[in-house]
């Protein structure tokens, strides 16, 4: 333990948002003026978002202690409470991280263990170990908690030792498909240039984490970037490759801003560049930023992109292994993939399969976002079920709403409903209830969400993002959009409604089969996946003309409830288009006619007694 | 065919132009490949807000890469943009998360608050509108950002001051 005391804010993009600037100068003036010497430390994010802004305190002596809704306004207080008056057990705190002997002192034995609390119980962290508990900036950090352990013992093992260590682990890719990591990488170590004049190989990490509601990658990156650089590297050893890039989305500037500076450092440190660690391996990484394409997560039109082009799959085979890159051998992994080999060279392929199922093992981060009270970022051992995700670690539901589904998989998965709830969480499973895996997007949805607009939203997501290439997913797509379009809209035929959506199930069984790239074939599965567990409300849309949840603009119109309308007129001064009328005092009312529908005076009034009806 | 007069006395492209000092710093940074095509077009994007014609045809004679092989890069990206932009660029999150905590609504308050819809600039020239998959901070959805800030956990009530806040800073 160091004699000073360290103070850590989580800075990630999220903490940002929330305000971590302003926390980080205010600790840092109160400090001043406290005269304390501490270090202050930026963080990655520990995944706790609910309790952003997180403050963790360390002191000499005693356990590192985790404070949670801190602001610029309420940090002096806390700082001065932990710092100065020993007082440990203050209103902000979250808990003690467990430390090797049991620490007992001062108000100690009141401050709740962090593992015990509901968010973190069930939690196992093997990927997600180092963030927002190292400083993502400093490898001096990186290399205190076991860092390129791994990549010496690679080193050690051999190119095929190491190979043999991630199949014996049984890592599959997280990316979304699921492949064996191992075998992917025997692959590649076998394959070999065919091209006289260019007898590279490459390595790829994929960092494009186009699944619109996840943000795990960007969160490794942001938080243990040194993990990712040293899983590459081992990977790019194991097949032989010297050449790597990173391809990152440009939407996220902070986790390419980290990567450059880890980059850097590690090739002043003989971690990246030429004869690492004096084992006469060179690898040589570059960074490619995305420009805002979905479509290019896909592996072949990533190439395509970091190549210059258009960025359009190709078919497979020929498979990346064989001809990737510039038509050189190239494998391509997932950030999480990747950022899960360290460990299993450092502590064994055995090691990393004895967690998780039959078929899935090790652990999975998961982005648990929607209507969910404590929405964040979670790693949970494979086998746990969506039930235990939801109502404990992720504390239930919003407002104690009613849950309806949880999407999975982001465009290319499925809604679960109740029923499916108590399902285990892993590879084969999940296809088993019309959903995937996908890269870990886990977006909660309660009774006020129609599901027949998630199908939309999803459909309108993939006409947009189709790269145009293959007809079945440029036009087909687009058919499906038109038939929800129609379903969702009032004063058309019902007898044509009824037909478009028997047109929908085949249509979806035609464009899942005959596309090009995995963005078509799995484009209908949220249609089919709402189709069968929601059928409820497909038909309320289409023989009620109703959307049961209030969301679809063109079914629903707004009421006031006279017997809970108090008369303030505040919902009235705000309406757009002047839609309400009534007198000061006395029960307002809305004309259909006039309204657009904007919502504005639901969140407005103050007695809720405005509702979409 | 544009017939060439000369070289281009700037850079060692075959432009017959001379090419403004801005955009011979960027060229600079990279070799002539056709790999350096997005990198290129992300750089002048940076620089000048926006993609110019005259900038598309520049960075096709540096890499020697036809104009239209540019120019179908430069339209098949959702980053790229072929006008300029307002003063200050708000983006609307329409990821997942943020459609069912209601991103829909904040567009909505946002368009009509500024009369102008997603993908637009406002006429003062000090707003544009654009939408984007997510930004990754998909747990204080729905979330905007403005320039490089962010904006999370937004309601409808808020979006008024956030935009004024904005016009008066100006
Ligand atoms: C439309 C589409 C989008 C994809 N997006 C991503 C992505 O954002 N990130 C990712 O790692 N893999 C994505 N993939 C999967 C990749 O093609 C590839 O399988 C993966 O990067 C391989 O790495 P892994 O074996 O480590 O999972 C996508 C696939 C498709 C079809
Ligand atoms: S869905 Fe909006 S930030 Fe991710």
């Amino acid at each position: 333990m160091s004699d000073r005391t360290k103070i850590y804010v989580g800075m990630g993009t999220c903490g940002l948002a929330a305000g971590a600037k302003f926390v980080f100068e205010a600790i840092s003036n109160t400090l001043k003026n406290l005269k304390i010497d501490a270090e202050i430390i930026p963080t990655g994010c520990v995944g706790y978002c609910k309790r952003e802004i997180i403050v963790d305190i360390a002191k000499p002596g005693y356990p590192k202690l985790s404070y949670g809704d801190v602001t610029a306004a309420n940090v002096e207080g806390l700082l001065k409470s932990v710092l100065v008056d020993n007082v440990h057990n203050h209103k902000l705190i979250i808990g003690k991280y467990p430390t090797a002997e049991v620490i007992n002192k001062d108000d100690l034995n009141e401050v709740p263990n962090i593992n015990d609390l509901p968010f973190f119980k069930k939690q196992r962290r093997l990927v997600l170990k180092n963030c927002g508990h190292i400083n993502p900036e400093s490898l001096q950090d990186y290399l205190a908690f076991e860092g390129y352990e791994g990549l010496k013992k690679a080193f050690a093992a051999g190119q095929l030792g190491a190979i043999d260590e991630v199949k014996k682990s049984g890592l599959r890719g997280r990316g979304g498909g699921g492949f064996p990591t191992g075998m992917k990488w025997e692959f590649g170590n076998k394959s070999v240039p065919k091209d006289p004049d260019n007898q590279k190989k490459y390595m790829i990490c994929n960092a494009d984490e186009g699944d619109p509601g996840a943000f795990m990658d960007r969160s490794v990156l942001e938080g243990d970037p040194f993990s990712l650089l040293e899983g590459m590297t081992i990977a790019a050893y194991a097949i032989g490759a010297s050449y790597g890039y990173i391809y990152v989305r440009a939407e996220y500037p902070l986790a390419i801003e980290r990567l450059e500076n880890a980059i850097k450092l590690a090739k002043e440190n003989n971690l990246l560049g030429e004869n690492i660690l004096g084992s006469g391996f060179n690898l040589e990484l570059k960074i490619k930023k995305g420009a805002g394409a979905f479509v290019c997560g896909e592996e072949t039109a990533l190439i395509g992109s970091i190549e210059g082009k258009r960025g359009m799959p190709n078919p497979r085979p020929p498979f990346p292994t064989e001809s990737g890159a510039f038509g050189c051998p190239t494998v391509i992994n997932n950030v999480e993939t990747l950022a899960n080999v360290p460990g299993i060279l450092r502590h064994g392929g055995d090691w990393f399969a004895s967690v998780g199922t039959d078929n899935s093992k090790g652990t999975k981060v998961f982005a648990l976002t929607g209507k969910i009270n404590n929405a964040g970022l979670v790693e949970v051992p494979m086998g746990i079920s969506l039930r235990e995700i939801i109502y404990e670690i992720g504390n239930g539901i919003i407002d104690d709403k009613k849950y309806k589904s949880v999407q999975i998989g982001g465009p290319s998965g499925g809604c679960i409903s109740e029923e499916n709830l108590d399902i285990k969480i892993d590879y084969e499973s999940l296809k088993t209830v019309g959903a995937m895996m996908g890269s870990g997007g886990l977006v909660v949805m309660d009774e006020g969400t129609c599901m027949v607009d998630v199908a939309k939203y999803f459909v309108e997501f993939c006409t947009k993002e189709s790269c145009g290439k293959c007809t079945p997913c440029r036009e087909g797509t687009m058919r499906m959009f038109e038939i929800l379009e129609k379903i969702t809209t009032k004063g058309i035929d019902k007898q044509e409604k009824i037909d478009s959506v028997k047109h929908l199930e085949h249509l979806a069984g035609v464009i899942r089969d005959t596309s090009l790239c995995g963005l078509g074939q799995t484009a209908p599965n949220p249609v089919l996946s709402t189709l069968k567990y929601f059928k409820n409300e497909y038909d309320a849309h289409i023989y009620d003309e109703k959307c049961p949840s209030g969301h679809c603009k063109s079914l629903i119109h707004y009421e006031i409830d006279e017997s809970k309308c108090i008369g303030c007129g505040i919902c009235k001064a705000k309406c757009p288009t002047g839609a309400i009328v009534g007198e000061r005092k006395s029960p307002h009312k809305i004309q259909t006619e006039v309204c657009v529908k904007c919502d504005q005076c639901v969140q407005l009034c103050p007695v809720k007694a405005i509702a979409a009806k | 065919m544009v017939k060439r007069m000369s070289n281009c006395t700037s850079c060692n492209c075959k432009s017959s132009k001379n090419l403004p000092e801005d955009l011979v710093k960027i060229f600079e940074k990279y070799t002539k490949k056709r790999e350096n095509v997005i990198p290129l077009l992300q750089d002048v994007q940076e620089k000048y807000g926006y993609l110019s014609k005259e900038n598309l045809i520049s960075i096709s004679e540096y890499l020697n890469v036809p104009t239209s092989n540019v120019y179908g890069v430069a339209t098949f990206y959702n980053q790229f943009r072929l006008v300029p932009l307002g003063k200050h660029l708000i983006r609307v999150c329409r990821g997942t998360a943020c459609h069912v905590k209601g991103s829909d609504k904040i567009l909505d308050k946002i368009e009509s608050e500024l009369n102008i819809k997603a993908g637009e600039t406002t006429s003062d020239e000090l707003f544009s509108l654009e939408t984007v998959a997510c930004v990754g901070a998909c747990s204080i959805a729905p979330v905007i950002t403005v320039d490089e800030e962010f904006y999370g956990r937004l309601q409808q009530k808020d979006i008024t001051a956030l935009i004024d806040k904005y016009r008066k800073s100006d």
